[in-house]
């Protein structure tokens, strides 16, 4: 893809989403990725995520990802 | 004090024999002046002056109440709040819940309530392990201790079907919880429930716990509150539970029973959380999660985010404990479909602990930045030896690395201090034996995580605001489990509440707090929330579960009733103690020092704060 229009995202994985995936990268992907891109292309099923934090924050699938994000995914889980 | 009305007369019987001092009851009818077999739930008196025992029918304004609802119930009815927690008018109160005993999933909890030396106001905390299921099945509803033996003495309590037996004990005094239970075992058989004290309860140390043993003969706590001081001071070394030919728990209508226990164990199955994260990474993966969203207090609470954090999270707890042949999965009691216990081992594959806890393993890992799992999994097992709460220990080990006791990071000054300081009552044990606000106090210091003098636990209320809710406003000193905020705060779980702003949390907090003090008297281990809140078919299973156990038709609202006066009796207790609502608020430091990656403060405004009690 063309430089310019290309950004940087941090994706994270947590629990079985590690599995045969990563813990971390950093992704090269074209302006205007949306989350729900990142989660189908890693072949998770959108029902199977739990909680998404960009940056830390709660986020919604469709909301698109800026250059330097940082994409946390996690499964459905909870302790206490 | 007055006697509640007996549907029975009931004589209490004291003899000594070479075994030491027996004690007994027996029940007469009213009509005839015969003895009759219990055949009902009974409440249990141990009266340690005097050494009597006195067995009750249940008073009538107890039957619909246990667990939770019961002990703050005979707590408030009882206990004068002025008292002194570890004085004679202190009363020590074991209850079973609502579904103890059944087939019920996850129904192996009870409760055990007190003021608290602690926090000097009302104490429920409640355990796993095998006694809760006993005790039920000897249809006692509810085991009190009060009094105070004079001398140096310590008792053994050895309920069994034939009543309760006070006798003198010798051999276990000193000993850690694993011994005691190795001695007891060995003296009582396999199939004894074992209720204990370590050291730091015998010494009476604020930080002191309640150890149970699980179905495996290791230990579960009633950890907060340092209700095993309140044990030590009544000179109660442990409590067995014999169940032999005790006969199961009665069903009023057994058919509804089976039908309403399959519909609630097939939601806890269903769930993601119960039925399969909790049992693959155990509490743990909050460290992970925690630590993503700027809520994991590092460096005793001037962080939100740990860079080790992946050295000691869920993840990397379930790759050690599989790599070393330990289990991910255990349960704590019986009959638990959730497991979220595990076995951890050494390198060498050698059992280290269980129940290994996600506020455990924050506390020394991040809190103290101890980024070591051997370590701190050793720590644990030495915290559950010594009879010491694994929240308000650890907790403290970071203030006190705060005021230069220890440095930072030091996991073998931690492993020493337990064995060597508070594990042998020195001068410096009892220091820090005397929990977090103690040792802040004594070193003079202001960065001090205390609510009500009890430690606040692993989600920073700066960068979690729901949780902070609960920690102002429960009255249990801070605790987590009291309205766990987390579940709509992080985890989306029964909705979706901003984590970081004030708006909607003082309601969630208040829904949460309600439900749980209902919970709480079931019986059944609060993990039944994560699907209770998302499953619908899940609570009123659980409420078909109760009609069906007791005969009764409870409805929701009842239920909502139960917790809502369960709150208000402890909080109308804490404000007779002296706890009142100036205290319902959270150290200054955090509204003065702001917490990264979000930089945020606590600004919840007072008001805000104390409408919790509108309800």
């Amino acid at each position: 893809m063309p430089e310019e229009n290309a950004i940087k995202v941090t994706v994270k994985l947590f629990a079985s989403f590690r599995r045969d995936r990563f813990r971390e990268a950093l992704q090269s992907r074209p302006q205007g990725t949306r989350i729900a891109d990142v989660v189908s292309d890693l072949g998770i099923e959108p029902t199977d995520v739990g909680m998404i934090f960009v940056r830390g924050l709660h986020a919604q699938p469709e909301q698109m990802l800026r250059d330097g994000d940082t994409l946390a995914l996690f499964p459905r889980l909870g302790g206490g | 004090m007055t006697r509640l009305s007996l549907s029975a007369v009931i004589v209490a019987f004291t003899v000594t024999t070479d075994e030491g001092v027996r004690t007994g009851a027996v029940v007469f009818s009213h009509e005839d002046g015969e003895a009759e077999e219990f055949d009902m739930s009974k409440v249990i008196r141990v009266n340690m002056t005097d050494r009597s025992v006195c067995v009750e029918a249940v008073p009538e304004g107890w039957l619909g109440l246990g667990g939770r609802a019961l002990t703050s119930t005979i707590v408030a009815a009882e206990v004068p709040p002025t008292c002194h927690p570890l004085g004679p008018n202190n009363k020590l109160v074991f209850a079973t819940g609502l579904l103890s005993g059944t087939p019920a999933a996850n129904s192996g909890r009870f409760s055990a309530g007190a003021k608290s030396p602690l926090t000097g106001g009302i104490k429920e905390s409640n355990a796993g392990g095998t006694a809760s299921r006993l005790l039920s099945r000897l249809d006692v509803h509810a085991l009190i201790i009060e009094g105070q033996p004079k001398g140096d003495s310590w008792f053994g309590l050895r309920v069994s079907k034939d009543g309760v037996v006070i006798e003198e004990e010798t051999e276990t005094l000193g000993m850690g919880n694993f011994a005691v239970v190795e001695v007891l075992t060995r003296r009582w058989g396999e199939d004894i429930g074992i209720i204990s004290i370590g050291p730091a309860g015998e010494n009476r140390m604020a930080i002191s716990n309640i150890s149970v043993k699980d179905p495996n003969g290791k230990l579960r706590s009633f950890g907060r509150g340092g209700l095993g001081a309140v044990l030590g001071s009544k000179k109660i070394k442990f409590i067995t539970v014999d169940g032999t030919g005790a006969s199961s728990v009665p069903l009023a209508d057994p058919a509804a029973f089976k039908k309403a226990a399959q519909i609630f164990a097939k939601t806890l199955l269903d769930h993601p959380v119960s039925g399969k994260g909790l049992r693959t990474y155990g509490t743990a993966i909050l460290v992970n999660i925690l630590n993503e969203v700027g809520g994991l207090p590092t460096r005793n609470f001037t962080g939100g985010q740990y860079e080790d954090h992946d050295k000691i999270s869920g993840e990397t707890m379930y790759d050690t404990i599989v790599e070393r042949g330990g289990q991910p999965t255990h349960r704590c009691s019986p009959g638990c479909v959730i497991q979220c216990s595990q076995v951890y081992n050494d390198k060498e594959g050698k059992y280290v602990t269980s129940g290994f806890e996600y506020e455990t393993i924050w506390a020394l890992g991040a809190n103290c930045c101890i980024p070591d799992l051997d370590a701190i999994a050793e720590a644990d097992g030495l915290m559950d030896d010594l009879g010491v709460d694994s929240i308000e220990t650890t907790v403290m080990f970071a203030v006190a690395m705060e005021a230069g006791i220890l440095p930072f990071g030091d996991g073998k000054g931690v492993l020493r201090m337990l064995r060597e300081d508070i594990g042998k009552a020195t001068p410096l044990g009892r220091i820090l034996g005397g929990g977090t606000g103690a040792v802040g106090r004594l070193y003079g210091l202001t960065r001090v995580p205390v609510v009500k003098n009890q430690a606040i636990p692993a989600y920073d209320p700066r960068s979690v605001k729901g949780i902070g809710v609960t920690y102002a406003t429960t009255t249990q000193g801070a605790d987590h489990t009291a309205g766990y905020a987390i579940v709509s705060n992080v985890l989306n779980v029964g909705g979706v509440v901003d984590p970081l702003k004030n708006e909607g949390q003082v309601e969630l907090s208040r829904n949460l707090q309600i439900a749980t003090a209902a919970i709480d008297s079931t019986g059944l281990c609060l993990f039944i929330a994560f699907p209770a809140l998302d499953i619908p078919e899940c609570l009123a299973a659980v409420i078909d579960m109760i009609n069906a156990r007791h005969g009764i038709t409870l409805t929701g609202d009842d239920v909502v009733a139960l917790g809502k006066k369960t709150l208000k009796i402890e909080r109308a207790f804490n404000l007779a103690a002296g706890i009142g609502p100036e205290q319902d608020r959270l150290p200054e430091f955090f509204e003065l020092e702001k917490i990264a990656p979000h930089d945020v403060a606590w600004d919840m405004p007072t008001e805000e704060l104390q409408s919790f009690w509108n309800f």
